[in-house]
């Protein structure tokens, strides 16, 4: 279990996380969802004791990354393909990670199996294709049999038949009962791969949730409808459903009443329609509509 | 130990320490062998053969000790090293001890392996070992190498890439404290306190002809072995302000 108390850190002026809570949990996959710049990399660097929070803890099972004895026997972390020195092979790679947590050495080609990777153990880092790189580092991750998983953007730049491997094995080790962390800025990536969310923007927590949860609340149904009478129809509908307003065309945007009954409605009270249209949100524009506000840079 | 084990594996499975040793080696020995064949025969002494260990060699081994980390920094292995240990002061300490050792070894194979070549090209000479101060004139070499790397590591853990490493302290070892010593009157007493030049200091074979020896004309206030702890002592203490620096910033 991973728990986050009011984790904060700033860079000067920059909140790069900003009062953030929240609890991974055991035998699920979590997924950290928010655009780029949210603040999820920051986080996952606190978790792991790279980075100092500003103020508030982050915890693995009630410890500090940093006070484990043997870290990577209890927590796998693949944060960037990268860290790996272009000029090491391989297994040279891991050889010098398992000797430092006491691993016998014999795992390193175990993992190298199980990433697939054995063909190219011995072949320098540096050479390696960002699938292969990835490969790598969840190589690295597994390599102590850890409870605890955490991988930052693991699909980035994969082919589909990576993406889905890299999907799969996360079910898996979740299965096993551990704890799996993944990040990621596409919620259409999430909502295949994670159980949970944890959602956030501009380092803030927008939404801790399942992921159908989230699913079902963020791409609810809804009917806009525009009409003269816009403020009389309001008052009526009001009684039955939710009703807010598009702030950009002034239409009313209704929730809890289907399309059918709306026009019904407005028929007995002698009201002209302009528009009576039901809409149905995708996972996308629901995400975007609730992390707008935290995005970081915007196209204009 | 398991930590000795870690940065052994780091520093042998890439390939710089050896390019640095061979380079090292070339130019430490190298160096003596031109000497020893432009001098008369007969002519060679013990302080002409360790010109090439003691100045152009020990700029190899900082360069050496101080990639050893930056190379860290700039792959960002790094921090897949503190993930792996979360006590930065032990890792980083491992890691010098390990390239100082490597790097007195080395010393010690520059040295004598200089000595022994002049002795070879030079027959004639007297290049006997006699006296106390020809033994720490060639088997100090190695000590030296061992606290350069300790001072080139800790520069290299403050500044963090290659480039800025190498040129302070190529620029610091080669050119600034020699060049203190143009400044009137109190550059030569400030240079009596500069690490670099104690640690010719405590390489100096004394009497003989003054101008064969770097540190020459320089007022030192300390023994010959208190020049070698001062120089060991700053390596130290800018080590230690390192490892305060290294286990602070975010990585």
């Amino acid at each position: 279990m991973i728990e986050a108390v009011r984790l904060r850190k700033h860079y000067g002026r920059t909140k790069a996380v900003d009062d953030l809570s929240f609890i991974v949990k055991p035998g699920r996959v979590t997924g950290f969802l928010g655009p780029n710049g949210a603040g999820k990399s920051t986080t996952m660097r606190m978790i792991l004791g790279l980075d100092t929070p500003t103020s508030g803890d982050v915890t693995i099972d009630g410890k500090h990354y940093t006070e484990l004895k043997q870290p990577l026997r209890k927590v796998g972390a693949l944060l960037d393909a990268k860290w790996v020195h272009p000029n090491r092979s391989a297994r040279s790679h891991l050889k010098w990670m398992a000797v430092s947590n006491k691993i016998p050495v014999s795992r390193v080609d175990e993992v190298l199996e199980i990433v697939g990777l054995t063909e190219v153990a011995n072949k320098k880092a540096g050479g390696f294709s960002l699938g292969m790189s990835q490969r790598l580092g969840i190589a690295g991750a597994l390599l102590g049999d850890p409870e605890v998983l955490l991988f930052d953007e693991p699909v980035n730049g994969l082919d589909p038949e990576g993406i889905l491997w890299i999907r799969q094995f996360m079910h898996r080790l979740a299965d096993e009962g551990r704890t799996v962390f993944v990040s990621s800025h596409l919620l259409s990536e999430m909502a295949q791969t994670a159980q949970d969310l944890i959602v956030i923007g501009k380092g803030q927590l927008i939404a801790q949730t399942t992921t159908e949860q989230f699913i079902s609340d963020a791409t609810q149904d809804h009917v806009r409808v525009r009409s003269p009478h816009a403020v009389k129809l309001r008052e009526i509908l009001v009684a039955d459903a939710t009703v807010t307003e598009d702030a950009v065309d002034g239409a009313l945007v209704v929730h809890g009443l289907p399309a059918a009954r709306i026009g019904e409605i407005a028929a007995d009270n002698q009201i002209v329609l302009h528009e009576l249209s039901p809409q149905r949100g995708s996972l996308e524009d629901a995400f975007m509509q609730l992390t707008k506000e935290s995005v970081e840079y915007h196209a204009h | 130990m398991t930590l000795l084990a870690v940065e052994r594996i780091k520093l042998f499975s890439t390939r710089s320490p050896y390019w640095c040793t061979a380079l090292a080696l070339v130019l430490g020995v190298g160096l003596t062998a031109i000497i020893a064949g432009t001098t008369e025969n007969g002519q060679m002494s013990v302080g002409l053969t360790q010109f090439g260990s003691s100045q152009l060699a020990l700029a190899v081994v900082l360069v050496m000790s101080a990639l050893a980390v930056t190379t860290e920094y700039r792959f960002n292995t790094i921090r897949a090293t503190f993930l792996a240990v979360p006590s930065r002061t032990s890792a980083l300490v491992a890691k010098t001890a390990v390239v100082a050792f490597i790097a007195a070894v080395l010393g010690e194979i520059i040295a004598f392996g200089s000595w022994g070549l002049a002795k070879v090209m030079s027959p004639a000479s007297d290049l006997a070992i006699n006296t106390g101060a020809e033994w720490r004139h060639i088997a100090g070499v190695g000590l030296l190498y061992g606290i350069g790397a300790v001072l080139a590591i800790a520069v290299g853990i403050l500044v963090r890439q290659t480039a800025g490493a190498v040129a302070i302290l190529l620029v610091w070892n080669m050119l600034l404290e020699g060049l203190i010593g143009i400044i009137p009157k109190v550059g030569v007493k400030i240079q009596a306190w500069l690490p670099f030049q104690n640690a010719n200091n405590f390489l100096a074979l004394g009497g003989g002809n003054p101008a064969e020896q770097p540190g020459a004309g320089i007022d030192f206030k300390l023994s010959q072995w208190g020049s070698l702890a001062y120089f060991a002592g700053i390596a130290i203490a800018l080590l230690v302000v390192a490892l305060v620096v290294a286990k602070r910033r975010d990585a």
